[in-house]
């Protein structure tokens, strides 16, 4: 039960480009417990979204071992271990709503009966009950991102893995999205890895948040949320939340500094 | 109201250039023939007015460019007045050309298809194929289209089939290019998706490579179509003007036939007109019905 779900160790990608070789990851050692919500923060080219990929085994490591439910990431991929939403919601306009949440499902080989029912579940569960027979086009950027947290959950996957899932939204969907993914997050207890460039946003949502330096890639500091699971974005007012966002600034700094 | 203006916002461009093309039609008509209705004066001793000579241009039997009216008479002659079983008519001509042009569009479609699967999935067709493919479309279809007929007809295979066999090597280069293109249409993210789903090869093509390639397969097969059409004409050539739109070109111009010649090529013109149109409205809805805007 105290296994790490995903555990990283002195994991380093190195990129051969024409201008020479490009270290996106060095060095990095990361357990994260089952359960967890871990943010991973940092400017461009940090390597958070790269490390999230080689966890989705998108990306092999050149060095170094990662492992996934104690499995390499490969046999994870395979046994569909996890959920990954992109930075756009990536629905195929041609599907509806729902027909987008049963891709997965499909492909995997799950009955009709058992399609239809997880839709239902998955659409109660991001709020977008009775959508399931609307086109993407006629859904706003907002529902659209949350269909694809859906399509993600439909499938038994424990670890869900988030690419800036809201990156693309403006500040009032974003902070209402990030207060409903919290209640997703409680009710599903799935171990969530989230990558985000707003300090806010790692600070309200995550227990444990990654800050990360560029070139080479690799983890700055590591901060352990001491906030309750259950908050609200009232916390934001808070003395406690605003002293970990400045450890997350301070944190992005240094890595900054040896630049 | 609103309606018959709409009706006119898509005709009227249509009808204001069918008009300014039978204009341009009319005068050259005159220019072109003018010579002949000289001469033909000139033999007779006579000399002809401006008026008298217009009027001979549009009535001459075998004239170098017939004007309009008179390939509309031929039409009218060949088709409506004619039974559709005689080998005057010119619908009976035209369904020995569409029927060709039909199944050589076929095969051409299922065969550029298949290859752009293929050149899709195999690295090794990939690098191999694609040169010949073009190089097969550099080569004059007019060098070639007898020989396919000679060679078919030596191991018995003659009619339908040789035609076909040239039309689908006209049809099946676009829809290859369409479809190599399409197939690869889905970005990175897609396919990254796919991945992490770890879909098959299978579930991916299914689901997400074929439907994103639609848009592309449709702008193909407009370009196939004309191009069948082309190369079942062509086909018809060769075999010594038996049958068919092709057929009717040959004879037209064995005999300086010019009057039969222009409305057998109105003919195929009406009839590409009408395949690409029909194809347009299978896009459309299909791809209304898949959420794409077009």
């Amino acid at each position: 039960m105290n296994n790490p779900v995903i555990s990283a160790n002195k994991l380093s990608l190195t990129y051969q480009t024409n201008d020479g070789p490009v270290h996106a990851l060095q060095d990095i050692n990361l357990d994260i417990k089952k359960g967890e919500f871990v943010s991973f923060i940092g400017p461009s080219g940090c390597g958070k979204t790269t490390f999230l990929r080689v966890i989705a085994e998108l990306e092999t490591p050149t060095n170094g071992t990662i492992q996934v439910n104690g499995m390499s990431a490969s046999e994870a991929r395979m046994q569909r271990a996890y959920g990954y939403v992109f930075q756009a919601a990536g629905l195929y306009p041609w599907r509806t709503i729902g027909g987008n949440i049963k891709l997965p499902l499909e492909i995997m080989g799950y009955s009709k009966e058992q399609r239809e029912e997880r839709v239902a579940h998955v659409l109660e569960l991001v709020e977008l009950s009775g959508f399931d027979k609307k086109f993407p086009w006629q859904l706003s950027g907002g529902m659209q991102q949350r269909a694809s947290i859906a399509r993600a959950l439909a499938f038994d996957a424990d670890i869900l893995l988030m690419d800036e899932p809201f990156g693309a939204l403006d500040e009032i969907v974003r902070d209402h999205l990030n207060e409903q993914l919290l209640k997703l997050w409680a009710r599903t207890q799935k171990t969530i890895g989230f990558v985000t460039h707003s300090i806010p946003e790692a600070v309200f949502l995550s227990t444990k948040i990654v800050v990360m330096s560029p070139r080479p890639g690799r983890i700055a500091n590591i901060i352990e949320s001491t906030l309750p699971r259950d908050r609200s974005l009232d916390i934001r007012e808070s003395q406690e939340f605003l002293d970990i966002a400045a450890e997350v600034r301070d944190g992005l700094r240094t890595g900054h500094a040896d630049e | 109201m609103n309606k018959l203006r709409f009706f006119w916002h898509k005709v009227g461009p249509v009808v204001t250039v069918l008009l300014v093309i039978i204009a341009i039609w009319y005068v050259a008509t005159v220019w072109l023939n003018s010579a002949w209705a000289y001469d033909k004066a000139k033999r007779a001793d006579t000399t002809i007015s401006f008026s008298q000579m217009v009027s001979d241009t549009m009535i001459q039997d075998k004239p170098l460019l017939p004007a309009p009216h008179q390939v509309i008479k031929e039409i009218y002659k060949t088709t409506v007045l004619k039974k559709v079983t005689s080998k005057r008519s010119l619908i009976w001509h035209g369904w020995i050309t569409l029927s060709a042009t039909l199944l050589g569009f076929a095969f051409g479609t299922t065969f550029g298809i298949l290859l752009a699967i293929g050149i899709v999935y195999s690295r090794a067709m990939d690098m191999s194929v694609m040169p010949w493919v073009i190089t097969s479309q550099t080569i004059p279809i007019l060098a070639v289209a007898p020989m396919i007929i000679v060679v078919l007809n030596a191991v018995g295979i003659s009619g339908l089939l040789p035609k076909a066999i040239i039309s689908m090597y006209l049809s099946f280069f676009p829809v290859v290019v369409g479809m190599v293109k399409g197939l690869r249409s889905p970005d990175q993210m897609q396919i990254d998706q796919m991945r992490t789903w770890s879909a098959s090869k299978n579930s991916s093509f299914w689901k997400l490579r074929l439907p994103s390639s639609m848009p592309y397969l449709f702008a193909s097969l407009k370009i196939g179509i004309a191009a069948s059409l082309v190369g079942a004409i062509v086909g018809e050539l060769p075999t010594g003007a038996v049958a068919g739109l092709g057929a009717r070109l040959l004879a037209g111009s064995y005999y300086g036939q010019t009057i039969q010649i222009w409305s057998a090529l109105i003919c195929a013109a009406i009839l590409a007109a009408s395949l690409v149109a029909i194809i347009g409205t299978i896009e459309k809805y299909t791809l209304r019905r898949m959420g794409i805007q077009l």
